[in-house]
């Protein structure tokens, strides 16, 4: 099965950060544990909830709060919702129905997994990083081991296609024939241009002006593709701009109309149906893990802007408790410089795109113009389950310049001949941080989430090669 | 009603412990009826500025609707955006569409990233942010106009700066103003709770949207929950002007009558005084007119020429009322 909607109810209980064999961003900190405690089926799922605080309620045991990812009102604790307009919530509603409908339609699922197989060509390696696990080698000799799952290997060059594809066939059974999604970078707009023009479906991309200008190849393929691409003026011109300016005209042709929504972001019901259409990365993980060293990696790094690739990644393992999560987020000029995109290390939760979550915002609620050179994380916020994440303590976030990012988009270009995204090249700068911490053996699988390609026109201007 | 604004001379109080201000302090006690002792209602004295004495006599929103039904008239609510093209502009403006009929005023706070507008109010938005318009900025004009208008003021605002202040503070903020009630474009109803709650208990009358796409059960259950009015956006899409107005208005205004006795406003798209006409003429108990007045405003050469079309459009639109 290429999803499933199973909402699982998981018990918090805390333990002493000392069991973690790894060293942790807040030694200080409780580290939360996840323990499966029920599946549900998707229509039992409000009356559940009742059900597991009548049982917490009537045991003799210590209350242990019950944490459900997301609720029936598709809150992450106290991150997600829906804070749209009321003209999309029939929408939300139908969409969300129809997902959980999908996800046991073995009709459906059988066409996804064909699609995914022939078309995406999954799965996708995870590939053992020879000479960069050599290049973090201690003197002694001593250093973790680095496995990319690689998700640049997709048809269109990233994970975004994942969701899209699983997105478009969604609307298909929904009927709509109209389809519009946000981009950034111009991997999402791709993606979704890509899998219109397969399913024969109109399709129009809204793209902040400025990201046309980064992204000058992107737009032309998605152009090639068929689609329509809307250059967005407003705001800043960037990701944020595009997908106020998507949701707008979600909002004004909702009834013929399906929003690909690109990240883990924006209101329930997205953010758990685009995590459950990536969750394909980190289940493919487990399995190839077992096959090439017979256990789990220790420590899985996933860029984070909206944070769908590394939610689907993270998914797969946020019950297993001695699986690091690290996020990386984009730190721009600096986290003091206020030109950055490091919304959960710097950001305050606020709402922004029909979702509570971290996001960067002025003393009196305006958002931010964020910076980041890489246009896929160039996003002031976040999706709601890393805000709940972080504030758990299940994950840890972290963030890197564009400088680093740009030295690491080189260094993986000359030590493996592989030429990663810029998103994906902070993700790859975090181990110059992380890898001198590991223990010898360590097992870390980083997402390599995309292909650079679309960033050689950036990256000459910066890079000496 | 007048009850309910003499219950709140205790807060009022407070609240005029808190001014500081020596140049308003002669008049200011009298300049809104929250500020009122129970005693002065009646009486003959007059402030000292005749054009603020009107302001006596502001209902709340709900209040308004009453007043108007028991009149047989529909309300008329003007929106325009706080700080395009500048705050003093918006405090003329508030004046200007008070004195030329408005029954309530609709007052937009900008924000930057309003999902519910369209071009022309994000625009408006835009221009005002960088005009350097913020919460505070409309608060004080606001302080200082509201007490001299007849009608009551509802602000627009998105979520987020509200709960950056806090949603209590924010509040207890904009009740001390005189704000009279809040529209909230981005919090449907499942989030409405801690900004319900907050509200009542501040005595801001929260009022909830509903859109032709709203089942009906869920219908019910917003016009259940709002008050002051409910406001009924005409078509599916976002603020700004358009050709018509949908006849699909008049059997939703049929089916939320038939739910409630509720006052209810209709908004979005409309522009014109054929529209307002056909809208009331449907058994609309208030028309909404947003994006064509704040174009009004946005476009002109000087604020001066603005206000004076603006006065000239507002009694253009009252008119297919009356």
């Amino acid at each position: 099965m290429a999803f499933s909607s199973s909402n699982i109810t998981y018990r918090a209980t805390i333990t002493k950060p000392s069991s973690s064999p790894y060293p942790r961003s807040n030694p200080s900190q409780s580290s939360l544990t996840f323990t499966k405690a029920s599946t549900f089926s998707p229509k039992s799922f409000s009356v559940s909830c009742v059900m597991t605080q009548q049982s917490t309620n009537s045991s003799a045991a210590p209350a242990e709060p019950a944490v459900l990812r997301p609720d029936s009102l598709g809150r992450f604790g106290k991150f997600g919702g829906k804070y749209v307009p009321e003209t999309l919530m029939y929408a939300l509603s139908e969409l969300e129905s129809a997902f959980h409908a999908l996800a046991t339609d073995h009709e459906f699922q059988k066409e996804l997994d064909g699609i995914l197989k022939d078309y995406v060509g999954r799965e996708s390696p995870l590939y053992f990083a020879e000479r960069l696990t050599e290049h973090y080698k201690r003197p002694n000799g001593e250093g973790p081991e680095i496995y990319l799952k690689r998700e640049d290997l997709n048809h269109t060059g990233a994970h975004k296609i994942n969701n899209a594809v699983a997105q478009a066939l969604l609307a298909k059974k929904l009927g709509k024939e109209r389809i519009i999604a946000e981009t950034g970078a111009g991997q999402h707009g791709v993606a979704t241009a890509t899998v219109c023009a397969r399913f024969g479906l109109k399709c129009i991309i809204y793209m902040g002006a400025q990201d046309m200008e980064r992204q000058a190849l992107n737009v032309f393929r998605m152009k090639l593709l068929g689609a329509e691409v809307r250059a967005v003026h407003s705001g800043t011109a960037t990701l944020k701009d595009a997908t106020s300016e998507a949701i707008r005209d979600w909002v004004t042709n909702v009834e013929t109309t399906h929003y690909i929504l690109g990240s883990v972001a924006g209101p329930h019901p997205y953010p758990m149906m685009v995590r459950e259409f990536h969750a394909v990365i980190g289940k493919e993980t487990r399995k190839q893990a077992l096959e090439k060293w017979g256990g789990k990696p220790d420590v899985l790094v996933a860029c984070v802007g909206g944070g769908s690739n590394a939610m689907g990644l993270f998914h797969e393992f946020v019950d297993d408790k001695d699986v690091r999560l690290i996020g990386v987020e984009a730190a721009g000029f600096g986290l003091d410089s206020g030109k950055h995109a490091a919304t959960l290390t710097k950001g305050e939760v606020g709402v922004l795109h029909g979702a509570m979550s971290y996001l960067l915002q002025d003393d009196d609620g305006q958002i931010i113009e964020p910076h980041s050179i890489s246009a896929g994380l160039d996003y002031p916020g976040v999706g709601p389950e890393h805000s709940f994440l972080k504030d758990l303590g299940r994950a840890e976030y972290y963030s890197i310049t564009d400088a680093e990012a740009l030295e690491a988009f080189k260094r993986l270009s000359r030590l493996e001949g592989i030429i990663p995204a810029l998103e994906t090249s902070h993700a790859l700068a975090y181990l110059e941080k992380l890898c001198p911490t590991l223990p010898n053996g360590t097992k870390v699988v980083l997402n390599c989430s995309g292909r650079g390609d679309k960033d050689v026109h950036t990256a000459i201007k910066h890079l000496q090669v | 009603m007048n009850m309910s604004i003499a219950s709140k001379s205790s807060s009022a109080t407070t609240f005029l412990h808190l001014q500081h201000n020596p140049q308003h302090s002669l008049f200011r006690p009298l300049r809104s009826p929250t500020f009122l002792p129970v005693s002065l209602k009646s009486s003959s004295f007059k402030p000292p500025m005749a054009t603020l004495a009107v302001a006596s006599s502001t209902l709340g929103l709900s209040d308004t609707f009453s007043k108007l039904k028991q009149d047989g008239k529909v309300a008329f609510i003007p929106y325009i955006t706080a700080g395009d093209p500048d705050l003093s502009t918006t405090a003329e403006a508030l004046k200007v569409l008070d004195t030329c009929g408005s029954d309530i005023i609709e007052l937009g706070v900008p924000y930057s990233d309003p999902l519910a507008d369209g071009p022309v109010i994000q625009a408006a938005a835009t221009r005002a942010l960088a005009k350097g318009a913020n919460l505070d900025a409309i608060l004080n004009m606001l302080k200082e106009v509201i007490p001299q208008l007849s009608c009551p003021v509802a602000l627009f605002t998105y979520y987020n700066p509200i709960l950056k202040r806090g949603v209590e503070k924010f509040m207890i903020t904009v009740k001390e103003v005189g704000v009279h009630g809040l529209v909230v474009p981005d919090v449907p109803l499942e989030e409405t709770e801690l900004l319900r709650q907050e509200a009542s208990k501040h005595n801001i009358e929260l009022v909830l949207l509903t859109t032709p796409t709203t089942p009906r059960e869920r219908m019910k259950a917003i016009v259940e929950a709002t008050e002051g009015f409910l406001y009924l956006v005409s078509s599916i899409g976002v603020t700004g002007a358009r050709a018509s107005v949908s006849g699909k208005v008049q059997s939703l205004l049929q089916e939320i009558k038939a739910e409630s006795s509720k006052p209810v406003a209709v908004g979005f798209g409309i522009s014109k005084p054929e529209h307002v006409k056909q809208v009331a003429g449907w058994g609309a108990d208030g028309v909404i007119v947003g994006s064509a007045v704040v174009k009004i405003l946005g476009e002109a050469k000087s604020p001066e020429e603005g206000l004076q079309e603006l006065a000239e459009f507002t009694k253009s639109l009252k008119a297919a009322l009356i």
